[in-house]
């Protein structure tokens, strides 16, 4: 087990720890602003997790096969899964579950804006699976390797489960585009409404993005959103053409140059205004999940009164 | 889950009471994946005691069948060595690198060793 030249100040042995790819755990001197920053995108990653339950737990009743309902029933359960491994990561850094959920619920807390658009047709859960799991597969996978070692594991975790949930998706599309016109137009229809709000998944441009210098440096970010973006499209434009479908963005062109799609613009205003909280579901989000809490407290306290209960019986049997 | 019944059972009100924090302890959780490997460490998770922990062990980190053995143990009972001491504490094993097979060299014709 080596120390880096201790001669050094703790900042810069931990950047240089960093600079080797060596992860940092809990236990290890981490500069306040490291741990903030993780605490925030880790809790920020659960809470994700969490609100992307529910524009697919709205077709669990609906489901058009009962194979359909159990495989969608399991994507959303891995979801709350994927939740709590990242809910668990960021306890290790210093905050409670009780606190990142307060600050979810009262609204300082943010979650990926992709949750505030509604899921108007089956067709969408084709695209939430293939192409908004698929976004977050792209981000994910270069996760497995940041720095912080908990996050790091947890991601591991997370893209082993998460390649049924594009699979799954990608074949309810093809299942649509190859069935009858109005299931196609369907699943067209789907796709002109979430292809533009999967790219700003990737968050703002790198020229707008203040803290991306920063997580880059610290390898907790492993990739530039304007990197992962380029990387979505060129993916995603081959299987929409087998799927015989449009991206609809009449940009959308193979430039051979660059050996990658030319595409355009993503409209700024838009991506702002619903991450400021101006999209269409942001408040049935949020109340869905305050409800939720509290109609679910009961439950929590039932719990330990069950466990007092059992607890004090074993005694008394012993 | 059987309804409370304070007759009975005088100390329940006591303990319900005594356990009503808003949080319900923290729990490491350790899969073994196949009989004969070690248990690993994969997570963890709340829950008010270790039968609710090995319930949503199960739910959470077994559900492509992951395991076939799961621990669970409170967080608060696990002692961990000191990372800023790992250089010293670890150090009697730095320089011993005859423990090591590679250390001997064993001549060609020798089989079986």
């Amino acid at each position: 087990m080596e120390t880096l030249a201790p001669d050094l100040t703790p900042e810069e042995q931990f950047q240089a720890r960093i600079d080797a790819d060596i992860r940092i755990e809990p236990k290890d001197w981490m500069p306040d602003a490291y741990r903030k920053t993780l605490i925030r995108q880790i809790s920020q990653h659960a809470h994700s997790e969490l609100v992307g339950m529910l524009p697919e737990g709205n077709w669990i009743t609906r489901a058009p096969s009962l194979k359909r309902k159990s495989i969608l029933l399991a994507k959303v359960q891995d979801e709350a899964g994927h939740g709590l491994y990242l809910y668990s990561a960021a306890e290790t850094l210093g905050t409670s579950r009780d606190q990142m959920l307060a600050d979810l619920h009262s609204g300082k807390a943010k979650y990926s804006s992709i949750f505030n658009y509604p899921t108007l047709s089956w067709a969408d859960m084709g695209c939430v699976g293939w192409l908004v799991d698929g976004a977050a597969i792209l981000n994910q996978v270069p996760l497995c390797r940041t720095s912080y070692g908990p996050y790091a594991r947890a991601m591991v975790r997370v893209c082993k489960e998460e390649s049924f949930h594009q699979r799954q998706g990608f074949e309810i599309m093809q299942t649509l585009c190859e069935g009858a016109p109005v299931q196609k137009e369907m699943a067209q229809e789907a796709l002109n409404r979430w292809w533009w709000p999967t790219l700003m998944m990737f968050g703002p441009k790198d020229s707008e993005s203040p803290n991306t210098a920063q997580s880059m440096n610290w390898r907790i970010k492993r990739f530039t959103n304007d990197e992962l973006r380029q990387k979505f499209v060129d993916m995603m434009v081959p299987q929409a053409e087998f799927l015989g479908l449009t991206v609809p963005d009449p940009a959308v062109k193979w430039n051979e140059e660059r050996q990658a799609y030319d595409f355009g613009e993503v409209n700024w205003e838009e991506f702002w205004s619903v991450v400021k909280g101006n999209g269409l579901c942001n408040h049935d989000r949020l109340q869905a999940r305050v409800q939720a809490h509290e109609e679910g407290a009961w439950v929590r306290e039932a719990a330990l009164a069950h466990a007092a209960k059992r607890k004090a019986r074993e005694a008394v049997a012993a | 889950m059987a309804p409370l019944s304070f007759g009975k059972e005088p100390g329940v009100r006591f303990a319900v009471s005594k356990m009503n924090n808003s949080e319900w302890p923290l729990w490491e959780v350790f899969i073994r994946s196949k009989q004969g490997l070690d248990h690993k460490h994969v997570g963890s998770l709340h829950a008010a005691d270790a039968a609710m922990a090995m319930q949503n062990a199960r739910d959470v980190y077994t559900r492509r069948l992951e395991g076939v053995s799961i621990w669970v143990v409170e967080s608060k009972h696990i002692h961990a060595s000191n990372p800023d001491e790992a250089a010293e504490f670890f150090d009697p094993a730095a320089d011993k690198v005859y423990r090591h097979p590679t250390f001997y060299d064993v001549p060609d014709s020798i089989k079986h060793m």
